[in-house]
């Protein structure tokens, strides 16, 4: 079946194969993008012609014999934070507003390089601060599942473009949840990945000790096929980690047997809906069923994540976004001196929440501050490693909810503090540079919920395994507003 | 209350200043007297083919913005990766002064400017690659460095209207050729006491830089920059006073004066009673003065923080032994070795000009072919100074100041010889001896001449010998002028003084 | 709440970050960032004096390349994206002041 709603693994195979053609996959995808994208907005921009061009050329490549990589003709989507040559890139933001970069991600070579198709940039909050993609300057992201309801965020543009059949496959950026809490609102699988295991070259960095590339897909054989093309060492990037890590693809079957499983105390209790709870519960009685030990663990350190997060995130952003001021690129409010001229582009280009968190970050940066704030949630970060490390010694890989309810209804949390409390179950990993992934299991109230398997550093293939038995087991998925129909979801 | 706290540098220990045998000291204008506290802070630009953090082009003197990467103009999701071969000249350097060479972390600098492509600059703070070292100046003095660290560079910026200066321009252009270019950042102790020390320590420090294949230490071109951190205290005591940091200092003349004028102007508020405000400022070689930049309040708050995208820099030990192994010998040894050899000072102006000129190793290899030392240093540092001299094979110049010694040539007569030597690279000393007539005038000869120079000179030779030795040092000078006269400069002038004295009894 | 960051603390930052506010978003602002650094009273608190910060997350050390040149920007390029332009720089309005 060559319409939407297939999976990724199978276009890739069926193209290399020569059984079916690249760009009539394309052109199914781009159909279904021109019909349902004025309902969802996940795009900031689709690259049709370049899209349709590249999906030829991998045809005329596979009917030469050419090698064709391992995502051959596979539609894909790119946050509009990754940079691509040639085409705009806005991280959602007026600053940006028509900057071309004139270099392509890593990410973007890789994706390129393994024969995939990019159908377009997706939608964010500007900058990747936020959970629900409402603070892009261009408008939000409606989520598949239910079209007056938040996506989540950073990454809504790209977790709905997945969750509407736009691509099988989406890549996104995660800081303190922005591919994993978007997965759960849509339904859909997202990876943060291990930090330093995916290039950072060429994401507009937020905060840099805390970002990361990761794939969304349908399913978590789409999403290892996706990171396995992405992930390992680049010069380009000196935090990225040096050996060259093992393939998840081949450990999807490995099974549980034996896996001990370790559920987090802290994130099961006051701030959760107790139906995610429920599921969260109920995804480790399908592991244990499967042959995994199950404990319950406590990482007493999570408790104090968001608030170092809400330390260390914006004071780096706080200097990563200090190069936007009019000078070589992007938007210029003129002025008659330079410094008014930054002050005036800054101040026009950026949204209120960018401007708080520049605000915040340069605060707890500041001379007479440093000590108490940055200085001590750096210090956190330690603790938080430490108690992880001793959970882990109990436990291979442990559970927990991704987010604290399903998708929320646009407009419906105003208060940035509340709207923070989205990322209490993702924060951790990020601080501690861990890997974790949000799978739907089950639905409260008809929406999906996420949830979150999280394992230690370059633990990505116990982090399969596991999730690929949770999905074998997850209960009925939610119904979608938009969704390909005939489309396989799990 | 008082504010008993030692005063720290940036790494935190407490800032000491020696006492010196040359010290510059002002008088201000109510008579009061105060003495120089000075420190240098200098920039080395890196000798390296690439940037600090990316691939781009170090180079100078390029068409603008076409030694520039994505990296460096920091386009949105670039990120730095540090140059190796930058780290290997820091450490260099450090092993030249005799410093501990530290793990080492980089951290953010943040402050808006549009020559700074990210408004931050990648620096290091407070854990920087050189700790420590000293420099032993050409005088003698020794001057402690408290620190060196890696950092990238800048931009540049032109001005248009107005007279090409910042005030009063109508707009500017930037050129990002020179963002990201590797600089090292040497921070001396306070220990310059007086403006020739300081010019002494730069003059110094390039050498070794130079010497270290570490910069090419133009400071013309900008390769080296100077800041002087300076105060003033009372003579005799050992306050520390505020200082001000003083910039656009861009050449060694420039230094001296700068220095000279902002002692002056301090002590002058000292003795008003009014306040020397913390600042920066910036020396105008028109006026001769130092202008207010900018105060220390008004200063940005720099919110250092450790460079997330860059990891710690922690020398191997056996690499940091093999750099230390492979220096050159450097500028203090050289004189050292040259003092040693010759018998000289190694503060000696000789000494210091020889090595200063690099023609120690021609010295010292004549010397190492049997000249005598003292022989030899006069003749580089006062015959070999010119163009050529410096070519002349040692050799060469060995056989001449046997020569010389030998009795077979006068001093002025080695001095002629010389020259031919230099210009004419296939003659010996002996051939052009020869050639120009200079043989050994023997003793009888030369005494039967200054025989005849006392007979035409009666008069004077009753003063010579009269017993007034003023008289005698006098007129020893119109003898011996006369006598050369009658051989036509062929006389040994030392042994026909010998004579003479002999002879006035 | 004005104990964690006052009005004026608010405005000498947005002038470090090169933002300018109306008094409603200094006000406004005040307030959010207030909130938000109450929040985070509970890390305040901690006595975390033998804790060594973690400024990496993954340790790595000695990361390097080579001193050889890569591939550069046309001049063109380089400022293809620039508001304003001349000569082959890029033109800013006027700059007072030094830099630090």
């Amino acid at each position: 079946m060559s319409g939407a709603g297939r999976r990724a693994v199978d276009i890739a195979r069926a193209v290399a194969a020569g059984e079916e053609s690249a760009a009539e996959i394309t052109r199914a995808h781009l159909a279904r993008i021109e019909a349902h994208e004025a309902d969802v907005h996940a795009f900031n921009v689709v690259t049709a012609e370049a899209a349709v061009e590249r999906a030829e050329a991998i045809d005329r490549a596979v009917a030469a014999g050419e090698p064709v990589g391992p995502l051959a003709g596979v539609p894909l989507a790119v946050k509009d934070n990754l940079a691509t040559r040639g085409v705009a890139t806005t991280c959602s933001s007026r600053i940006l507003d028509g900057w071309v970069p004139p270099y392509d991600a890593t990410v973007v070579q890789r994706i390129a390089a393994a024969g995939a198709v990019t159908v377009g940039k997706t939608n964010l909050d500007e900058f990747a601060m936020g959970s629900s993609t409402e603070n892009s300057a261009f408008g939000p992201t409606r989520n598949p599942v239910d079209l007056d309801r938040v996506p989540g965020g950073s990454s809504g543009g790209s977790a709905a473009a997945v969750a509407a059949d736009f691509a099988p496959l989406a890549l996104g950026s995660d800081t303190g949840g922005s591919i994993r809490q978007p997965a759960a609102f849509c339904g859909v699988v997202g990876v943060k990945p291990t930090y330093g295991l995916v290039s950072r070259y060429g994401l507009v960095a937020f905060a840099s000790s805390l970002d990361q590339v990761g794939p969304f897909a349908n399913d978590v054989a789409d999403a290892a096929l996706l990171l396995d093309a992405i992930a390992g060492p680049d010069p380009a990037d000196a935090t990225s980690i040096p050996q060259p890590p093992e393939p998840v693809l081949g450990h999807l079957d490995d099974g549980v047997a034996g896996l001990r499983v370790g559920l987090v105390t802290e994130l099961l209790g006051d701030g959760i809906a107790p139906a995610v709870v429920a599921r969260v519960r109920e995804a480790a009685d399908a592991l244990a069923a499967a042959g995994a030990e199950v404990v319950e663990v406590s990482v007493p350190a999570v408790t104090y994540g968001l608030s170092a997060y809400y330390l260390i995130a914006p004071a780096e952003a706080s200097s990563n976004l200090a190069r936007f001021d009019g000078v070589r690129y992007g938007l210029r409010v003129d002025a008659p001196t330079t410094n008014e001229m930054m002050i005036a582009t800054r101040t026009a280009g950026f949204g209120d929440e960018v401007k708080r968190r520049i605000m915040l970050g340069t605060y707890a940066l500041s001379a007479g501050y440093y000590d108490a704030f940055y200085g001590k949630a750096q210090k956190v970060r330690t603790l938080i490693a430490r108690d992880f490390a001793a959970a882990y010694e109990r436990a291979d890989v442990l559970l927990s909810p991704t987010a604290p309810t399903p998708a929320f209804a646009l407009g419906a949390i105003e208060d940035p503090l509340t709207m923070y409390l989205n990322d209490i179950c993702t924060i951790p990993t990020n601080l501690a540079g861990h890997a974790a992934m949000s799978l739907p299991f089950g639905t409260a109230d008809d929406l999906p919920v996420g949830v979150q398997v999280l394992a230690p550093a370059l633990g990505e293939v116990p982090l399969f395994r596991t999730a690929a038995v949770l999905e074998a087991a997850a209960p009925a998925p939610a119904t979608f507003a938009v969704a390909a129909p005939g489309g396989t979801r799990p | 209350m008082t504010d008993t706290r030692v005063p720290t540098d940036s790494l935190g220990n407490p800032i000491t200043v020696p006492d010196s045998d040359d010290v510059l000291v002002v008088e201000a204008t109510d008579g009061s007297r105060w003495e120089l506290v000075c420190g240098l802070e200098v920039h080395a630009e890196l000798a390296t083919v690439t940037k600090m953090f990316s691939g781009a082009p170090n180079s100078f003197g390029d068409d603008p913005n076409t030694n520039v990467d994505p990296v460096t103009l920091g386009l949105p999701g670039t990120l730095p990766v540090v140059n190796e071969r930058a780290v290997e000249l820091a450490i260099r350097f450090g092993s030249a002064i005799g410093a501990e060479i530290r793990r080492s972390v980089f951290s953010r600098k943040n402050y808006f400017y549009p020559d700074m492509p990210k408004n931050f600059q990648i620096s290091q703070y407070d854990l920087p690659i050189v700790v420590g070292g000293a420099l032993e100046l050409p005088g003698g003095h020794v001057v402690e460095v408290e620190r060196a660290h890696l950092e990238e560079d800048t931009g540049k910026s032109s001005h248009v209207g107005g007279d090409g200066r910042i005030a009063g321009a109508a707009y500017s252009l930037i050129d990002y050729n020179r963002a990201g270019v590797p600089l090292l950042e040497i921070v001396s102790r306070p220990h310059v006491r007086s403006a020739e020390q300081a010019r002494q320590y730069v003059a110094e420090l390039r050498a070794i830089l130079v010497a270290c294949g570490v910069s090419d230490g133009k400071m013309e071109e900008g390769s080296l920059r100077v800041d002087a951190n300076i105060s003033v205290r009372r003579e005799g005591t050992d306050e520390l006073r505020t200082r001000c940091e003083i910039k656009n200092v861009n050449s060694l003349r420039s230094l001296v004066r700068a220095i000279e004028f902002e002692a002056a102007r301090q002590a002058d508020l000292h003795a008003a009673g009014e306040p020397v405000v913390q600042s920066t400022r910036g020396w105008d070689e028109a006026t001769g003065t130092t202008v207010l930049m900018r105060t220390k309040e008004d200063a940005d708050d720099y919110r250092y923080f450790p460079e997330p995208d860059l990891v710690p820099v922690d020398p191997d030990p056996a690499w940091v032994e093999a750099i230390a192994a492979s220096l050159p010998l450097l500028p203090a040894a050289r004189r050292e070795r040259l003092a040693a050899r010759t018998g000289a000072a190694r503060t000696d102006e000789s000494v210091v000009a020889v090595v200063d000129r690099g023609q120690d190793d021609q010295a010292v290899a004549a010397i190492e072919a049997g000249a005598d030392g003292a022989r030899v240093l006069v003749h580089v540092t006062q015959n070999l100074a010119g163009e050529g001299g410096a070519a002349l094979d040692p050799g060469r110049l060995a056989e001449l100041v046997r020569l010389e010694t030998g009795g077979e040539l006068t001093a002025t007569q080695a001095k002629q010889v010389l020259a031919e030597l230099v210009a004419d690279p296939t003659a010996t000393a002996a051939e052009v001896a020869a050639a120009k007539g200079f043989e050994a005038m023997d003793t009888g000869a030369l005494e039967a001449v200054v025989d005849e120079v006392i007979a035409s000179n009666p008069d004077e030779w009753t003063t010579f010998t009269s017993g007034d030795p003023k008289a005698r040092g006098k007129l020893t000078g119109f003898f011996i002028g006369q006598v050369m006269k009658a051989t036509k400069g062929q006389a040994d002038g030392k042994l026909a003084t010998q004579l003479l004295n002999q002879k006035a009894g | 709440m004005s104990e964690r960051i006052s009005r004026d603390d608010v405005a000498h930052v947005a002038t470090l970050a090169r933002l300018r506010l109306d008094d409603d978003q200094v006000e406004r602002f005040t307030g959010q960032l207030a909130a938000i650094l109450e929040h985070a009273e509970d890390v305040e608190a901690l006595e975390l004096d033998d804790v060594e910060p973690t400024s990496h997350p993954y340790p790595l050390v000695n990361v390097w390349r080579p001193d050889e040149a890569g591939p550069t920007l046309a001049n063109a390029d380089a400022l293809a994206g620039a508001p304003a332009a001349e000569d082959g720089r890029f033109s800013v309005p006027t700059i007072l002041g030094e830099a630090p």
